[in-house]
């Protein structure tokens, strides 16, 4: 069970999340939403620990992580895997080497450095490409790869950390409609076929509702609203995305890019 | 864990299959490249007596002279080795061990080593233009010209691979014994050498940026303007002020063959002897070269932060 107590963070005079208090159980798979600018990002990033909470504690099955430091620190991050938005794989390194570096964390200092990797570590690494059906391009470089095809290599990455929870920061803001499905059916059936907490920001709220149980919505750094898909009324919506202030009126047929399910069976894993 | 041996899975063997002659390729490959870089470590080191016994006999001794420096009786009269001393730091011009003494000539210093820092700074901006004007078509992923790139990297070769004191000689004879020569001689060193780091940097600059000037219908110079400049620019910048920094220490050097500034004065002692001038010099020099690190450092700072 992950817990965030009064979680806030400033920057500058600034505040990007305030006072944020969560609970979310083992294997759950929650969407959040709200406006850029809302602190999902943050969120994510603080739960990760890239970034340092100005108040407030995070717990996992009730053990305080927000002081952990160095080598627990670095075993919190490798628990609590990143998908990026922008995929933050290395261009340069083959798409092999790129999912090994989900192993890092568990690796001595000497094989770091030398880049040397067990063969079982190796096939681990294909096991996970295979099941994004990525196998094929393993001794490719990351940056000849489609978008696509970029965000499940770090995906399979995030699997080579063997984590409990997977944080997604808008996993598909940069891809097509098919390769957004593709990669939101991959997060699904790690969570369903695994078991693994996935926590994953959305900017489209069709997808929020066709892949997650539990929606929570977020304006100016508060949470707003927890519940479920079917709890999401017009009048909740207003309170999520608000007034622009410019007469923009939220249309979901403007920010839908998501498939039906079911449209393309052969990807339907 | 996964309880299984994973190297059973059949994606794995798969994989192993299909790329594993791939894989041990690459890494032959590295360490081929390994084995040659020993190789010629090893043929260098015999060729020029690189011995580690040799350094670890001398490790040792790199005190002694400094200690023989130390240990010199304070006395009238020059001793052999210059020394300062304590008791007669602030002596007048006439008193040995004073400072008043190893810097009587001061004021002729000091107009020698602005001489010498004025060849630099001309040097330096003649080379870092040229180079500037050379680098884009030396650039392949630029300029998709393979002559040019060709015919411009040769150029570019030539220009840094004549010692600069070479150059300087050809130099005195139709421009005559000054500071012309040294500068002319600096100045094209420093347009092969900067040319070749601006090219590398060129090379790393991200083409997409260079595709946005493209689509707008931005001409070749527009594209490199717009596309590329702003990318590299902070790096030539660092890379011309480390130039600036050599090229204090080359118009030292070239002033040796008559090219003007501290050089030739610093010539001059050593010829004559006179020891605790050349340390006076030396320690000028590496005086100004400090001053200028600290220089170029605010400078670059101030300068990666703004557009361009």
């Amino acid at each position: 069970m992950l817990e965030l107590e009064h979680l806030s963070r400033r920057f500058g005079d600034k505040t990007a999340v305030a006072d944020a208090s969560l609970t979310i159980a083992h294997g759950e798979m929650v969407g959040i939403i709200g406006r850029s600018g809302a602190g999902k990002s943050t969120l994510l990033r603080l739960i990760n620990r890239l970034i340092e909470p100005s108040a407030g504690r995070i717990l996992s099955d009730g053990r305080d992580v927000t002081g952990l430091r160095g080598a627990e620190l670095r075993a919190w991050r490798a628990r609590t895997a990143m998908i990026f938005q922008q995929f933050n794989l290395v261009n340069r390194l083959d798409v092999l080497t790129n999912v090994l570096c989900g192993r890092l964390n568990q690796m001595p200092t000497t094989r770091v450095l030398f880049k040397i990797f067990t063969p079982a570590e190796r096939a681990l690494a294909i096991r996970a490409l295979d099941r994004l059906g990525l196998a094929d391009v393993a001794m490719n470089r990351a940056d000849a790869l489609s978008g696509g095809q970029q965000q499940r290599v770090a995906i399979a990455r995030a699997l080579m950390q063997e984590p409990s929870v997977m944080l997604a920061d808008e996993p598909i803001a940069s891809l097509d409609p098919i390769n957004a499905k593709v990669v939101m059916d991959a997060l699904l059936d790690i969570n369903q076929r695994d078991g693994i907490t996935v926590l994953t920001n959305l900017h489209t709220l069709d997808t929020a509702r066709t892949y997650c149980r539990r929606i929570i919505g977020m304006a100016a750094g508060r949470v707003v609203f927890d519940g479920k898909p079917e709890e999401l009324t017009e009048s909740v919506l207003h309170t999520i995305y608000g007034d622009a202030g410019d007469g923009a009126v939220l249309d979901e047929r403007m920010t839908s890019t998501s498939l039906p399910m079911g449209i393309i069976p052969a990807m339907a894993r | 864990m996964i309880p299984q041996d994973p190297t059973n899975d059949p994606a794995y063997r798969l994989f192993v299959q299909r790329f594993g002659s791939l894989r041990r390729a690459r890494i032959a490959e590295t360490w081929l490249t390994i084995a040659v870089l020993a190789l010629l470590f090893l043929i260098s080191a015999v060729a020029t007596d690189f011995s580690p016994e040799q350094i670890a006999r001398g490790i040792p001794r790199i005190g002694e002279y400094f200690g023989k420096l130390l240990s010199i009786e304070p006395k009238r009269g020059a001793p052999s080795v210059p020394v300062l001393a304590w008791d007669h730091l602030f002596g007048g011009v006439k008193e040995p061990q004073s400072v008043a003494y190893w810097f009587y000539r001061i004021d002729v210093y000091t107009k020698l080593l602005w001489q010498t820092v004025q060849m630099a700074i001309i040097a330096t901006v003649m080379g870092f233009t040229a180079a500037f004007v050379l680098c884009f078509p030396a650039t392949g992923t630029l300029l998709p010209l393979r002559p040019v790139v060709f015919l411009v990297r040769r150029v570019l070769e030539i220009l840094r691979t004549i010692p600069q004191v070479v150059l300087a000689f050809i130099f005195v004879w139709p421009f005559g014994i000054g500071p012309l020569a040294g500068i002319l001689a600096i100045g094209i060193h420093t347009t092969g050498a900067l040319g070749k780091l601006f090219t590398e940097l060129n090379e790393n600059a991200d083409l997409r940026a260079v595709e946005g000037i493209r689509s707008v219908g931005g001409s070749w110079l527009a594209q490199m303007r717009y596309g590329v400049m702003p990318q590299v620019l902070p790096g030539f910048l660092s890379y011309g002020l480390l130039r600036f920094e050599i090229n204090v220490r080359s118009s030292t050097i070239i002033g040796f063959v008559g090219a003007g500034g501290i050089g030739s004065e610093l010539k001059r002692v050593i010829g004559f002897n006179i020891y605790e001038e050349v340390s006076a010099i030396c320690i000028l020099i590496l005086l100004v070269v400090v001053a200028l690190d600290l220089t170029s450092e605010r400078i670059r700072h101030r300068f990666i932060g703004n557009t361009v």
